[in-house]
């Protein structure tokens, strides 16, 4: 979080730059080490499909608050500056919101009220108080990227994994061949339970911080 | 009756946070010492109890589909602006708590001093008010799910700290400390909650 970053010299795909996009995506990821956003890492990982139109819409509305604010910054005056964030993350979220009822209704339907609770995501408020507030607009955009990147890996991670050893398929796409089942194999129904994400989020973050080297206490 | 099983379904079976996933963050965050977390619990369980009815209110008068009929504007849908009003009610509830507390009841608002201003953000409390909006419930329906959700997540936040002061001294894997730990517990306890479905009066 330099202030070098905001620098007049500042180029548009510079080491720096490029460096801003790829940390956030495993060194520094936003689920799995400075824990944001947890909540809907979980709720919509039942299946592959709602957690790619998931991640899809928190790019969107990390990578716009995250320039909105960025340009607002110097006219938002410090004590109201969190409802200022939510108004214009909610705004956002509403445009998502609209476009996904719009064009792809029975996507929204499943994902139900987790697109709405995009506003209270903590990344999304994280990266705008601890970025956007002292950012240009380019660098937060780039923030705003890796950040949402960060995400999906874990969302993308967590939602493999639940559809193949839950479901036995992908996409919904059946993986598993039927010669494996008719050999005694049977799907985990645990995973498409609540309890299954929280177990299998615990051994992703454990993976991680084990290969980053990241340890608490 | 159905008052109660309503508050059962959201305490015990549809548990905001073990099986929703509402209020992780903060659920994590300040799970490290009961104090902390029976303070945080309460003031959830306190503002869930508030914003609850009061979004019911403004979704069924003003913003659902024919909401304004009693305006005469009963072709108006403003259904779409659901997430900026209640995350603005939200809001202005939270600081209007903090300042009623603040000027009457000195002693509870020092003891749940900065967790109010958490609360904002915090996803269980949207999350309950746009779920009782896809239940259908009516408005008496919308409180006791909105005090029964808090007293949920309260309980899961308390039980969570009681374990975590627990293990807080056992030889776990480095990369396994702190939240990965918390997590595979959370799971372990989702598990038992899970034992209660079915239960029903």
């Amino acid at each position: 979080m330099s202030e070098a970053t905001a620098s007049p010299k500042a180029e548009v795909f510079g080491k720096k730059e490029r460096q801003m996009v790829k940390d956030p995506i495993w060194d520094n990821n936003p689920v799995t080490l400075q824990v944001l956003g947890i909540c809907s890492a979980l709720a919509i990982t039942t299946s592959l499909q709602p957690a790619l139109v998931m991640c899809a819409s928190l790019t969107a509305v990390l990578c716009g608050s995250n320039v909105t604010i960025s340009i607002l910054r110097n006219f938002i005056p410090n004590k109201i500056r969190i409802i200022v964030m939510l108004s214009v993350v909610s705004t956002l979220v509403i445009l998502v919101d609209q476009l996904l009822k719009a064009y792809a209704f029975d996507m929204s339907k499943e994902l139900s009220v987790f697109v709405g609770l995009i506003i209270t995501n903590c990344i999304v408020m994280g990266r705008a108080e601890a970025f956007a507030m002292a950012n240009k607009p380019w660098p937060s955009f780039l923030d705003g990227l890796g950040n949402s990147l960060g995400y999906s890996v874990i969302l993308i991670l967590v939602a493999t994994g639940r559809e193949l050893l839950g479901n036995g398929s992908l996409m919904g796409f059946q993986v598993i061949p039927q010669a494996a089942y008719e050999a005694g194999y049977v799907n985990m129904g645990l995973m498409l339970l609540p309890p299954g994400a929280f177990l299998l989020l615990g051994i992703i973050i454990w993976i991680q911080r084990t290969m980053s080297g990241h340890f608490e206490d | 009756m159905e008052y109660i099983n309503i508050a059962l379904k959201a305490i015990f079976i549809d548990n905001i946070l073990l099986s929703l996933f509402l209020g992780m963050c903060s659920f994590l965050a300040c799970s490290k010492k009961i104090d902390t977390a029976f303070g945080l619990g309460l003031a959830v369980i306190f503002v869930l109890t508030v914003t609850a009815p009061l979004n019911w209110l403004i979704n069924h008068y003003l913003l659902a589909d024919g909401a304004l009929a009693w305006a005469g504007l009963a072709t108006v849908d403003l259904s779409f602006l659901q997430f900026i009003c209640y995350i603005a009610v939200i809001a202005a509830m939270v600081q209007l708590v903090e300042m009623v507390l603040d000027k009457f009841f000195p002693p509870l608002y020092s003891a749940l001093g900065i967790f109010l201003p958490l609360i904002a953000v915090n996803c269980a409390i949207l999350g309950t008010s746009l779920q009782m909006g896809t239940k259908g419930y009516d408005f008496l329906e919308s409180s006791v799910y909105g005090l029964s959700s808090g007293i949920g997540w309260a309980l899961a936040i308390i039980g969570m700290a009681s374990i975590r002061t627990k293990i807080q001294y056992s030889n776990l894997p480095a990369g396994l400390r702190g939240l990965g730990m918390t997590m595979i517990i959370t799971g372990l306890m989702a598990i038992g909650f899970m034992a209660f479905i079915g239960i029903k009066l």
